[in-house]
């Protein structure tokens, strides 16, 4: 393939932006380390105490205010002072009513990772009250405080520990009530229940009755004790989905099933092809039909009808011509592509340590291999939704994003309106896996909203979400590596181009390693995706392991705990090999083992697969997994091993089968009879052990269980057949034998 | 265009007025706010949208309203009228079968017709009969859980 072919690639861009809508204001890449981003910025918060209280009722305040601005403030407990301003950075905030009632305000939101649950444990182990007393309020931009979004595993590390001090902080407070009242050591009085007891006098009283007619507000102390891992009542115990039965009666609303007085449906016209500018559009069909508002603007087209059979009709009475972009690069040609292409910039990411050279000639053999990632679609069940309403001036809109504040921005910046304007709301949500970032969905609904004089409803189709949402990025991997007779490994080399940087580096004690991360100029719109890049990078890395091993002539586990000097990795490796029983039986042709592991994010996963091969059809099926994983002190053992589970299921469709192709400029399998994602019948029996580590605070588990599934199954295919597979997805036509 | 005007749903009848064409789903959501059944794909192929036709499992999204007219439709709303849930409702919560549980109605539906059929299925016989129907999440080993759960907590019990 020619250099000059690849400059005339075109890479797609969202939708084009409607006049009125600024240019960008849709964020048209989002870079791959977009988890990167922890820092906040400030949160300008401008209600008072009194304001405050006006709303949520009487009661106690506490508000977390965010690490950075703690530093700067005297230590210990303070209230708001007398100006009664809000600090400007807060995390969380927490109320408990006159009536006991006890709300959690949280900017994260649910998408089925189940954190309204493992945060709901979080405050009532601290305070000592039942779960069900508790009520979280998330994602919702008018009431919770600025956050950055829900994504890189993030919510248990930060969030939890967050609400467990203000929680705490309550919990103080209300105590140092009840020892003022009778007069008594606090430090004597106990609390459990929603109650608090002196167990001297035998007298008790409930948190809502310490709590009639005051309005107290605390911001919370950094050093606050915390209860143990060891001495939890609620937390490292499983606790079901809260609301539940909400969910199985078919009462949940999703962003999808709302409905608002008077709301209309609404369906965007697409171009016909990524890139493609409208040359020319009839729209008056469309008008004549009666309830139909039709919106041009720019290059967006869009109707809003009453019913959405009516919507869909009118959208096929818009007549419009689209003139496509030059040729566009397809995915026959994909990989050759990633490999050509030049870095679009150096300071990708990485490490240099040693001397790659030395370590190569210090080695016995040398190994050098390609690895390929085809881009993939999250395929969230429940698409890209939202619903739109101007009123009173201003614009509130429910969605299912992962970034409500995020969205809010971008909807105050497409149609020019202060930010303090926009309320955005997301109702726990049909799964996202780092697909739903971004907001064009609510921008499209707003848009449609805006003209209409209603509210609108925008659910994408399966074929919306499949071709305009974004993709885990492609990528091609190059690893090189040098290996003493003794299985030491002397040099690592190790090149990520396009995929990203998650997970890049080696866990491995390699004296000599250069490892690098190659941004090129992407063919298809890329993002997030559960686990990102470290998905492909320990697809690469582990794969590659082996290929080692073999070298080596070593056994794969042995030879990857030679050179592991890290023992919570270690630890994993050998609590799911001892589950899987690794070693014991031997390979057949049709019958392999493997195993692979990784850290990533807090997480340390190992994954062992048994594989078997039809010898005539070359179909490849995982018959049994066993993930070890460990994540500090668990903090809801049953959603933990949940995620588990549903990560190394996930996992299954990208390393044998899922695969977006396109060719000039469109997805040529945007739907789920095209494209092929797990099923009943590719799923394994699954055995999950879990090292529980309460010495350790806990990290995230929602991304990193599901990368060592592919390597794993790779390295098994290989363990039967001796064929290596080194591209993913692995056998979307089985293998060739 | 012919008009349907009654659906026969979850026991009651339903007063309507759409074209026979439109697709049972919109309808249902639409003009019925009987959202549990919900959009996924659109063409049958992930069963969400699955609700019983005369106790028989039908994809309400390419399903014509007009083929359903004096049927018995049923939905996850009609799954517990009087407030107690039924068994596969309380296994799916008793198994913890779902993550974001976009997928639950559907799966649920499925299942109730394969218990009816085959009261005490076999785990591939779950698997084979609940195959059209997706999880994204990856919940399959505890769907297939509950739903030998329901059926051990059915035994002997007529519903």
């Amino acid at each position: 393939m020619s250099r000059k072919k690849i400059s005339s690639v075109i890479a797609p861009t969202i939708r084009p932006a409607p006049a009125g809508l600024k240019p960008g204001a849709t964020t048209p890449k989002i870079e791959p380390e977009r988890y990167e981003l922890f820092s906040s910025p400030a949160y300008h918060f401008d209600l008072n105490r009194r304001e405050f209280f006006k709303i949520l009722g009487g009661g106690l305040l506490i508000v977390c205010v965010l690490p950075r601005a703690e530093a700067g403030q005297e230590s210990g407990r303070r209230g708001f002072g007398r100006g009664e301003q809000m600090p400007k950075e807060i995390s969380a905030w927490l109320h408990i009513g006159e009536n006991g009632k006890v709300t959690v305000y949280t900017g994260k939101v649910e998408m089925g990772q189940n954190i309204r649950t493992s945060l709901t444990q979080a405050v009532a182990e601290e305070l000592r009250v039942a779960p069900e007393s508790i009520q979280m309020v998330m994602g919702d931009t008018d009431l919770t405080p600025f956050d950055m979004g829900t994504f890189g595993s993030r919510t248990t590390p930060t969030m939890n520990p967050e609400l467990r001090k203000a929680a705490a902080a309550a919990l103080d407070a209300l105590l140092d009530m009840a020892a003022k009242t009778w007069g008594v050591d606090r430090s004597k009085l106990s609390a459990a229940g929603g109650k608090i007891t002196d167990p001297v006098s035998g007298r008790s009283t409930q948190y809502a009755q310490l709590l009639k007619g005051k309005e107290l507000a605390q911001t919370i102390p950094a050093e606050d004790p915390l209860v143990p891992a060891d001495q939890w009542n609620v937390m490292g115990k499983p606790l079901p989905k809260v609301d539940g039965r909400d969910f199985v009666t078919g009462k949940h609303k999703y962003t999808s099933d709302l409905k608002l007085p008077g709301m209309l449906y609404g369906k965007v016209l697409r171009p016909s092809s990524f890139g493609a500018t409208l040359t020319s559009i009839d729209t008056k069909d469309a008008e004549a039909i009666e309830g139909v508002t039709v919106v041009h603007d720019g290059d967006f087209v869009g109707v809003a009808a009453p019913t959405s059979a009516l919507a869909a009709r009118a959208l096929v009475a818009i007549h419009a011509e689209w003139k496509s972009s030059p040729q566009q690069i397809s995915s026959n040609i994909l990989f050759e592509y990633l490999a050509s292409a030049t870095s679009i910039d150096s300071g990708g990411g990485g490490r240099r340590l040693g001397s790659i050279e030395q370590g190569m000639a210090s080695a016995m053999a040398h190994s050098e291999q390609t690895y390929n990632v085809a881009y993939i679609a999250h395929t969230p069940l429940e698409p890209r939704a939202a619903v739109a309403e101007w009123k009173d001036d201003k614009l509130n809109v429910w969605t299912g994003t992962q970034r409500p504040f995020g969205v809010k921005g971008e909807l105050a910046a497409a149609f020019h309106i202060p930010e303090d304007q926009v309320r955005v709301r997301v109702p726990d949500t049909g799964a996202a896996y780092g697909g739903k970032h971004t907001g064009e969905c609510a921008i499209e609904a707003a848009r449609l909203a805006r003209a209409a004089n209603r509210p609108v409803k925008l659910v994408w189709t399966r074929e919306e979400e499949f071709t305009w949402a974004y993709f885990r990025p492609a990528g091609v991997i190059e690893v090189k590596a040098g290996v003493r007779k003794d299985g030491t490994i002397t040099a690592w080399e190790f090149h990520n181009y396009n995929s990203g940087s998650s997970g890049i580096d080696t866990p491995y004690d390699v004296a000599n390693q250069l490892i690098l991360f190659h941004p090129v100029k992407d063919l298809l719109r890329q993002g997030s995706y559960r686990g990102l890049a470290a998905t492909a990078n320990h697809f690469a890395r582990e794969s590659h392991m082996d290929e080692l091993a073999q070298i080596s002539k070593m056994d794969p586990l042995a030879f990857r705990l030679k050179n592991l000097k890290n023992d919570r990795l270690k630890a994993v490796f050998q609590a799911a090999a001892e589950k899987f029983g690794w070693g014991k039986t031997p390979a057949t042709p049709d019958r392999g083992f493997g195993i692979a592991g990784g850290v990533e994010k807090g997480g340390y996963v190992a994954t062992c697969a048994e594989v078997k091969i039809d010898s005539k059809s070359g179909e490849v099926k995982i018959v049994r997994v066993v993930a070890a994983f460990e994540c500090g002190a668990v903090v809801n053992p049953d959603g933990l091993r949940n995620q588990v589970e549903g990560a190394n299921i996930m996992g299954i469709g990208g390393a044998l089968f899922e695969a977006i192709e396109f060719a000039d400029g469109r997805i040529l399998n945007p739907r789920l009879a095209k494209y092929r994602v797990p099923r009943f019948s590719d799923v394994p029996a699954i055995e999950v052990v879990l090292v529980d580590r309460k010495d350790l605070p806990s990290a995230g588990a929602g991304e990193t269980p599901l990368i060592g599934l592919a390597p794993a199954v790779g390295n098994a295919i290989f363990n039967a057949t001796g064929v290596r597979l080194r591209s993913l997805p692995m056998a979307p036509n089985g293998i060739k034998l | 265009m012919p008009k349907i005007t009654e659906l026969f749903i979850n026991g009651t009848k339903h007063s309507v007025d759409v074209d026979a064409d439109t697709n049972l789903l919109s309808v249902l959501r639409d003009h019925l706010d009987l959202t549990g059944s919900k959009y996924g794909c659109g063409e049958g192929q992930c069963g969400a949208c699955t609700v019983l036709l005369d106790g028989l499992p039908r994809r309400s999204c390419i399903t014509k309203v007009g083929a359903v007219a004096g049927k018995r439709i049923t939905t996850i709303e009609g799954l517990a009228p009087d407030g107690n849930l039924h068994p596969l409702q309380q296994a799916f919560l008793d198994e913890g079968a779902f993550q974001c549980a976009y997928c639950t109605s559907g799966m649920i539906l499925t299942a109730s017709a394969l218990l009816k059929s085959n009261p005490n299925p076999v785990e591939s016989e779950i698997r084979t009969f609940m195959e059209g129907n997706v999880c994204r999440c990856g919940t399959h080993l505890r769907i297939i859980a509950a739903i030998r759960r329901a059926a051990e907590s059915m035994k002997g019990v007529s519903r």
